[in-house]
């Protein structure tokens, strides 16, 4: 289990860089759901952190691929792979990840 | 409709084939490209291919899977020489023709070459890139032509590979015109703080055996000369076909041209906003027409018209640019993030007292903020 943060620390809308190897972004969505996804593109090197969050999708800030938070898969071109994607629970008003990939998520 | 031929094989050509798809066209769709390799992605060729960070197979457009849900006809190594819009039909340089009762033309276009510069690399295709690629020995002098973002990034990769690189440019400062003078600095600085030899307000005159001879008589000293000045919009083919041609491939506001069954995209359509013509030669651009091009043509009339998000990218040295909008090296440039000399900064374009663009140096997050009411405009 990996510490993200806490609950208060990441409203709606909002997302995360959990540092590591692999790094992995974790987003809030306007719906309040949390999704945990790795956190680099796998077009180009670019966080997807700093990504736009729309729904349950996020752009990558550089090329604009689109990745469904859900599946890790990408939903248009220039990504043709998919990020994995990681569970995500809360405890006591902190966020924590799976540091174990699903890797057959999609 | 029951087939739809795609002129042109690139990043344009592959998204209306995919948008066809997805917006439900089920019959046949042959794609026709001049190259003879799959499609594959330009941008890298300028930056990680040229590097040889990126193999060729990075590069494709389409996988495996991708290829088998779409389903196309191929036609590669092939150009198209012409359209017979009566008969229906594409004409083929290997005097083949495809009848198609839709066409979309993603013909792209050519690097321009310069007078006196016959033999010098360019870089478009991924043959040119192969062939670049191996010219850029170790201790190999570089001289390149212009210094927009193609000159740039071959310039920034040279760099990276331990070239000795000289960029030679007509303009005051790079890409000053686009991005107005005091970013076009910072495109300066980016240079020179790499140890690239910028010279700004030069003339070149032509190739030498021993470099590139400059309008004033001086002689820049290079093995490998490289031509960056942009392109030309593939139309040739379309002669005698009726459609507009002149600076792109004239269509509406939808991209659809004079003849419903045809519409245009990528870096050849130029489309017309209230009889403005517009062309953009970018990645993004050739992207985002896709849907709406191939919307109006499965409808057979013009129901969306284009709105563009004016995306651009770049990655130079220890940069990457990124420019949204469409701002006038007259608006009014204010920096919300950073100032000119950091190494990470994002300012905005205003005018008329609305933000019309945003630039930003690494700082892909806060631009991706500022860009976001860019791309949706006001309803009127």
């Amino acid at each position: 289990m990996i510490r993200a943060c806490t609950v208060d620390e990441l409203p709606p809308g909002e997302s995360v860089r959990i540092p590591g190897a692999p790094a992995i972004a974790v987003f809030n969505t306007e719906d309040g759901e949390l999704y945990a996804i790795d956190d680099t593109c796998t077009h180009q090197d670019a966080s997807l952190a700093d990504g736009w969050l729309e729904g349950c999708f996020v752009e990558c800030p550089l090329h604009a691929a689109l990745f469904d938070l859900r599946t890790g898969m990408p939903s248009c071109l220039p990504a043709k792979d998919p990020v994995r994607t990681y569970p995500v629970l809360v405890e006591d008003g902190v966020i924590y990840v799976q540091g174990t990939a699903q890797e057959d998520a999609a | 409709m029951k087939r739809v031929a795609v002129v042109g094989a690139s990043l344009a050509g592959v998204r209306a084939a995919q948008e066809l798809r997805a917006q439900g066209y089920d019959g046949g769709i042959v794609l026709i490209g001049e190259e003879r390799h799959l499609p594959y992605d330009r941008p890298p060729l300028s930056k990680a291919f040229l590097a040889g960070t990126a193999s060729p197979a990075s590069l494709e457009l389409l996988d495996a899977g991708d290829l088998a849900s779409l389903a196309l006809d191929f036609r590669l190594g092939v150009r198209a020489t012409g359209l017979d819009p009566a008969a229906r039909r594409v004409l083929l340089s290997d005097g083949g023709s495809v009848h198609a009762d839709g066409v979309v033309i993603a013909t792209g276009g050519r690097a321009r070459t310069l007078p006196g510069f016959e033999g010098a690399h360019t870089l478009r295709t991924l043959d040119d890139a192969v062939a670049l690629r191996s010219a850029l020995v170790p201790g190999a002098r570089v001289a390149i032509v212009g210094a927009g973002f193609i000159g740039a990034e071959v310039a920034s990769t040279c760099r990276s590979l331990g070239l000795e690189v000289t960029v030679l440019e007509a303009l005051p400062a790079p890409l000053a015109p686009l991005l107005g003078p005091e970013l076009a600095a910072v495109c300066a600085r980016l240079h020179t703080d790499h140890g690239t030899d910028l010279r700004c307000g030069v003339q070149v005159s032509g190739l030498s055996p021993a470099g590139v001879e400059l309008a004033s008589g001086e002689l820049v000293p290079a093995d490998v000369v490289v031509t960056g000045v942009g392109m030309t919009p593939s139309t040739d083919w379309l002669a005698g076909s009726g459609l507009e041609v002149g600076n792109g491939v004239h269509t509406d506001a939808g991209l659809v041209t004079s003849l419903p069954q045809v519409v245009a995209v990528g870096d050849v359509a130029r489309y017309h906003v209230s009889g403005e013509g517009r062309r953009h030669e970018h990645w993004t651009n050739a992207s985002e027409q896709a849907p709406v091009a191939v919307a109006n043509l499965l409808a057979g009339h013009t129901s969306r018209t284009y709105v563009p998000s004016g995306y651009v990218w770049s990655d130079q040295y220890a940069g990457t640019l990124q420019l949204a909008g469409h701002p006038l090296p007259t608006d009014k440039l204010t920096f919300v993030d950073g100032d000119p000399s950091a190494s990470s900064f994002v300012a905005t374009y205003e005018r008329d007292g609305s933000t019309v663009g945003v630039f930003a140096l690494n700082n892909a997050k806060l631009f991706n903020r500022l860009r976001r009411p860019l791309r949706r405009p006001a309803v009127v």
